[in-house]
């Protein structure tokens, strides 16, 4: 049975086990070495991007996750998540993971108060409209040619995929809906 | 889903659940009293999920005496300024213009709190009437459902703030969970009498029952002054952990602080445990609570 992990220092963990279990598969919280070996793919939820990249860093298992997914293994950051993946934050002189070619900006909205749902469909992902929740969300501003945008916003990325990498600005996780997770597992089934 | 049906009277469509969403996304995380923005780079610097602006900490209003009220303004933007992690504040309970006021600052999060002093004996804040999210405290599950009923997005034990003991906050988180257990094995029947005898809507008495836990995040707060307090209320079954006075008030607020986030995120590792807990400095000083003059938690019902 496929594997996959929920990067579990901080953030919407339960939430993503939840839905993993409704798409069929074991998922595993990861915050140790042994349970990231044990892995086929891994998630990055949405939280506080600052508090998941300080344990990234300090637990040595940011180097891990790199070396991982340049050897392939999927990898979908939500919210937070996408922050954690990209190789530019704008503003900011550092980087999380440094492994997508997009330039993200944090709370890119404004205060929780510009929080927002909307209802859009996503091609590459199904048919019908999604609920698309956006919480002190991020968004990139560009990407390079070969970063599949899956998604713009008012001209803003919201959901774009780079070979084994996926990245939401936005929390499929909180919706109910997996359809989201049932596209990242046809990544992980066809890696 | 049942919760989103209660708060259909929202006056902001989709705003309950964004706001109750929030409070999830701070889950596994510590939340930080504050006092300037130098405090508030401390705190995110030392993994804070966010910060609770405030002009004084408990320990300091206790001290003090005299009545507490919402913080200057000033200091609140000062703070939002200095820091990109979510940042609360704390108005009076029942203080609805209190609570405007830190909506139009643009506050990521409002604590209608006890710690300052109550502003309304009979009227807790209708909070549905706002767009930014509320946490509120309590005791006990009628306590946290009669707040989730009026709109509150995040619910945290009261404790006993400002006094760095746990005994409170381990009270009300276990007296909660006690509660929860209970409404688990009974017959549907019973529910009602229960909602009654709660003083809790029905539906949300319901809806406990029916899914073991609270329909929204169930914090820590008052009275934790140290990364094994922290863990305690993690392993009791609280989702994050507020730490007001402990930090702040101790030896070594930068260590500290860094030891309690850790000890949040690793609260069922007594080794990464035993590790983070040493050589911390002084804690804040404690306080017995038969020699407290006036009891944070009996304000507000």
């Amino acid at each position: 049975m496929m594997k996959v992990g929920v990067l579990a220092f901080q953030g919407a963990v339960r939430e993503h086990i939840n839905m993993l279990k409704m798409a069929g598969v074991y998922p595993i919280p990861v915050k140790k070495e042994e349970e990231l070996n044990d892995v086929d793919a891994l998630i990055l939820p949405g939280g506080e991007s600052t508090v998941i990249g300080k344990f990234l860093r300090e637990t040595g298992l940011g180097k891990i996750i790199v070396e991982k997914a340049q050897n392939g293994m999927p990898i979908w950051g939500t919210c937070a998540g996408m922050i954690l993946l990209a190789k530019k934050i704008v503003n900011e002189d550092y980087v999380h993971l440094g492994l997508m070619d997009i330039w993200v900006r944090r709370n890119a909205y404004g205060s929780q108060l510009d929080s927002f749902i909307v209802r859009k469909v996503v091609p590459a992902v199904s048919e019908k409209p999604l609920e698309l929740v956006f919480i002190r969300a991020p968004y990139a501003e560009k990407a390079s040619p070969d970063v599949e945008v899956l998604l713009e916003l008012d001209g803003k990325i919201v959901a774009a995929r780079q070979g084994n990498l996926l990245a939401t600005a936005f929390h499929p996780e909180v919706t109910g809906d997996p359809s989201f997770h049932k596209y990242f597992l046809d990544i992980v089934c066809t890696n | 889903m049942q919760e989103k049906n209660l708060m259909d009277t929202n006056a902001h469509p989709d705003r309950y659940s964004l706001n109750k969403n929030l409070a999830e996304m701070l889950k596994g995380g510590v939340i930080m009293d504050v006092t300037t923005p130098e405090q508030a780079r401390i705190a995110e610097e030392a993994g804070a999920v966010a910060v609770m602006a405030l002009e004084r900490v408990p320990a300091d209003i206790r001290k003090q005496g005299g009545v507490a009220r919402m913080s200057d303004p000033k200091i609140i933007k000062a703070i939002k300024q200095a820091v990109s992690i979510p940042v609360m504040a704390k108005c009076r309970i029942g203080h609805f213009v209190e609570a405007q006021i830190l909506e139009a600052i643009g506050v990521d999060f409002i604590d209608e709190s006890e710690v300052l002093t109550p502003a309304d004996e009979f009227c807790h804040i209708d909070k549905k009437k706002f767009k930014v999210p509320f946490v509120c405290g309590a005791r006990d599950l009628g306590e946290a459902l009669r707040r989730i009923a009026e709109g509150a997005a995040m619910i945290r034990t009261k404790g006993e703030a400002g006094t760095g003991n746990v005994v409170e906050a381990v009270r009300h988180i276990r007296t909660i969970n006690a509660q929860i257990r209970k409404l688990q094995n009974m017959p549907r029947e019973e529910l009602i009498s229960v909602a009654k005898e709660m003083g809790a809507p029905y539906e949300l008495v319901l809806y406990v029952a029916e899914h073991g836990r609270l329909p929204v995040v169930n914090f820590a707060a008052g009275g934790v002054a140290t990364p094994a307090d922290a863990a305690l209320l993690m392993q009791l079954g609280c989702d994050g952990v507020f730490v007001g006075s402990g930090i702040f008030k101790s030896e070594n607020p930068e260590k500290r602080a860094r030891a309690i986030v850790k000890a949040v995120a690793h609260y069922d590792d007594p080794e990464i445990l035993a590790e983070v807990s040493e050589d911390l400095g002084e804690p804040m000083p404690g306080l017995e609570l038969d020699r407290l003059d006036s009891r944070y938690a009996e304000r507000g019902w």
